[in-house]
């Protein structure tokens, strides 16, 4: 029955006490103070939500409430390269679903996973304003356009090779 | 007061302004069904989130029907409670929550007492249009903690238990957590209520609607101690089960039904039935001579004394402190509560008495209360790993052994307690309820500092059923200023000032459960009725009228044992038996040295 102490890096508990401050420590921030941390970390992990709790002064289960709400929010860490596939109206009418099975199957991931590896992670969004490229997937800040199952293969091939590459 | 006048079912109304359709449907007899909804009127508590849709009512000339637990009347207004349209509208809704809820009611811990089912009996569901396809309910894990179960397949996201935790007790353990099917009220990262700020004061349990969250029920290991003849069992009843016990035999509330108690503990075949009444007599003995000791050196210069004292006989107050005050954790008294005392002397000196070893005695108590199971669990509350109190059952626990065991409650004799440990005060039966303990602390500090006897018993200013009360007891020229909170935020208020140097008070007292014990999570349930909760009240007050003796140091048995066994309050064998002392169990988050 002793306290609870959770460890954390100095210079993540310092940036998202900072990231807190900016907004006031003002519980009614609390959805902003998300974005930005999961802006700065890629992911709210648990120890995360317990700081911001604590400099929110609201509870962690209120935080966690809400981080397991949105699917925006992901306690996940996102790959090294993380893969969005477009399922916007364009998109998805010009056959987004089988570019986002491909890159399931090649990459033998479930949406919202991350590979053993820490490489790839793979999530969707909506509309990322190029429909005139339709179907779009992003990997980091990179757009594919017009993309059809086959080109997936590449795709990730690309990624693997410039990690082999870098190593 | 500004009223409005409107129209429900072809009957006029006339309510004042602000008044719900809910709260005017009911001035005219009109029984609308709710489910999240939840209302504890004079205490506080409230739960009106709108969100079930269950109680949803035709309001003319608005498109959509209205929830009538969150729409307020308006002058004019025609509204119909039983239209065809709002029927339908029902039960689709009544459908849909179904269809994420289990069927397996006959094997349900709150089967016959359940809201739900409740309403499918009154919707006469026979069948559900919703179950199959691509239907997923939600598989959650059932998770047992040492007083509470949760269910969380049964969740039918109301909200109460969140409203009480977070609102009513400032606990914050739960909140509503994911979307869609999964969507329930859980706590932080789903994790075990043990590595939460949970307090076990039950007060979700109290209001669940449905079985998701239910006490941990200890009557099957009670059965199997009374059967086995190499055991010895020895049982206490703390005072608010004495006036609430009787509802689930269908008595009306606020009956005082001690002696046929008694006569169902020794029907079930305990071998010693005693009272915890007696030990809250001790804890004043000690409590109060602590208190004394205190304001004496304070008052004679000593500025570094922990004042105020504040009470310690609600567990899930100390849970609470431990938690969120632990900075703090020098003010409340060390007194053990009284379940805990009367655990420790029925182990030590009765033991020796009859002459029974410690590890063959099993020791239960009878409580209103869930956070007692957590506490008689606590470690430094244990003897070699012996408890003091191996089993506590809540008054619900023991309404099912006594239906068990073929005992017809109404039709028992009256009994009395076994002796020595038997014998009580009317100081003692007022711990039931809010303001009770101070007040009997009262009564006996102020004949020890006074060495007078009190000119009037009972201290009406201590009473009431308001979340925060203060008052000012003259001892004799001695102005004690008392605090008093029940409700764990109401609690806050006052630490909050304690914090910041603005209380003023001597001594406080704190208990958890909105009304105190008497509403108690481990009570029969009261489904949002507060005239139930008043009428124990007042029979608490009433018991305590009726006993020969009102002061606990006038308890000759208490008196005894202190010459007998104890030597004097707050001597060398009162520490080791009957004090304890707290932790710090705050979590936070610190930086990480090793890893830089």
């Amino acid at each position: 029955m002793d306290k609870i102490i959770i460890k954390m890096k100095k210079e993540v508990r310092e940036k998202i006490i900072e990231i807190c401050n900016r907004f006031n420590n003002n519980p009614g921030e609390l959805i902003n103070v998300l974005h930005a941390t999961q802006d700065f970390l890629g992911y709210l992990p648990a120890e995360a939500q317990e700081l911001i709790a604590e400099c929110l002064h609201i509870p962690t289960a209120k935080v966690y409430g809400v981080v397991s709400f949105y699917a925006f929010f992901t306690m996940t860490p996102k790959g090294k390269y993380p893969i969005s596939v477009c399922l916007g109206t364009a998109c998805y009418v010009r056959g987004a679903e089988k570019i986002l099975d491909a890159f399931k199957k090649e990459l033998n991931l479930e949406v919202g996973q991350t590979t053993p590896d820490g490489l790839f992670s793979l999530t969707c969004l909506r509309c990322v304003g190029a429909c005139g490229l339709a179907p779009v997937a992003m990997v980091g800040d990179k757009v594919y356009g017009r993309l059809a199952p086959a080109d997936v293969k590449n795709i990730v091939k690309e990624y693997k090779d410039l990690e082999a590459a870098n190593a | 007061m500004d009223t409005v006048k409107l129209t429900i079912d072809n009957r006029e109304v006339e309510v004042p302004k602000g008044t719900t359709i809910l709260k005017a449907a009911q001035k005219l007899g009109i029984d609308i069904p709710t489910l999240c909804h939840f209302e504890l009127e004079g205490l506080g508590v409230h739960n009106r989130p709108g969100g079930c849709r269950i109680c949803v009512v035709e309001v003319e000339k608005r498109r959509n029907l209205a929830p009538a637990c969150v729409t307020e009347c308006m002058e004019g207004m025609v509204v119909k409670t039983n239209s065809i349209r709002v029927i339908n509208a029902r039960k689709t809704v009544l459908e849909l929550i179904l269809s994420d809820h289990p069927s397996d009611c006959l094997q349900c811990a709150k089967s016959g007492r359940c809201e739900l089912q409740d309403l499918a009996i009154r919707f006469g569901v026979r069948e559900n249009p919703y179950i199959g396809g691509n239907h997923e309910m939600s598989s959650y894990q059932v998770e047992v903690s040492p007083s509470i179960i949760r269910d969380m397949n049964k969740c039918v996201m109301c909200r109460r238990c969140e409203t009480m935790c977070n609102e009513m007790q400032t606990v914050g353990a739960l909140s509503a957590i994911e979307r869609g099917f999964p969507a329930v009220v859980s706590t932080a990262f789903n994790q075990h209520l043990d590595h939460s700020p949970c307090t076990f004061c039950g007060q979700c349990v109290a209001v669940c609607p449905v079985g998701a969250l239910t006490e941990v029920d200890h009557t099957s290991k009670i059965i199997r101690a009374i059967a086995d003849p190499t055991k010895k069992t020895v049982v206490q009843v703390a005072p608010a089960v004495r006036v609430a016990l009787g509802e689930e035999f269908g008595m009306e509330p606020g009956t005082i039904v001690t002696g046929k108690l008694t006569a169902a503990l020794k029907a079930l075949g305990f071998d010693y039935v005693f009272d915890t009444d007696w030990s809250a007599d001790l804890t004043i003995m000690e409590e109060g001579t602590e208190l004394i000791g205190r304001l004496t050196k304070f008052l004679a210069g000593d500025k570094s004394v922990p004042l105020p004292i504040l009470t310690s006989c609600c567990p899930a107050w100390v849970n609470f402190f431990e938690h969120q005050f632990p900075e703090m954790r020098d003010l409340p008294s060390t007194a053990k509560s009284p379940q805990q005392m009367f655990g420790a002397i029925a182990k030590s000196y009765f033991a020796e008495k009859i002459g029974c070893k410690r590890e063959d005695m099993i020791s239960v108590s009878v409580m209103p209360c869930l956070a007692k199971k957590y506490e008689c669990s606590r470690d430094e509350l244990k003897v070699n790993g012996n408890p003091d109190v191996d089993y506590s059952i809540s008054t619900r626990e023991l309404a099912r052994l006594i239906k068990l065991a073929n005992i017809d409650f109404t039709a028992l004799p009256e009994e009395k307690f076994d002796s020595p440990l038997g014998e009580s005060t009317g100081a003692a039966v007022i711990f039931g309820t809010t303001g009770g303990v101070i007040e009997a602390a009262v009564r006996t500090a102020y004949e020890v500092i006074t060495k007078k006897p009190l000119p009037k018993i009972d201290f009406e200013e201590l009473r009431g059923l308001e979340g925060v009360r203060s008052a000012t007891v003259d001892v004799d020229g001695l102005k004690l200023n008392i605090g008093i909170a029940h409700g764990l935020g109401n609690a806050r208020k006052l630490l909050e000032d304690i914090k910041a140097g603005r209380s003023q008070f001597h001594a406080i007292e704190i208990m958890a459960c909105p009304g105190g014990c008497i509403d108690g999570a481990g009570q029969p349930q009261h489904h949002g009725n507060s005239d139930i909760i008043k009428a124990r009240w007042e029979a608490i007050y009433r018991a305590d009228r009726e006993m020969p003796i009102r002061k606990s140091h006038e308890n000759p048995s208490i008196q005894a044992i202190y010459k007998e066994y104890l030597g004097e309050p707050c001597g060398h064998k009162s520490h080791e038996l009957l004090h304890t002392h707290y932790f710090d169990r705050q979590t936070t988050v610190e930086v990480d040295v090793d890893k830089k």
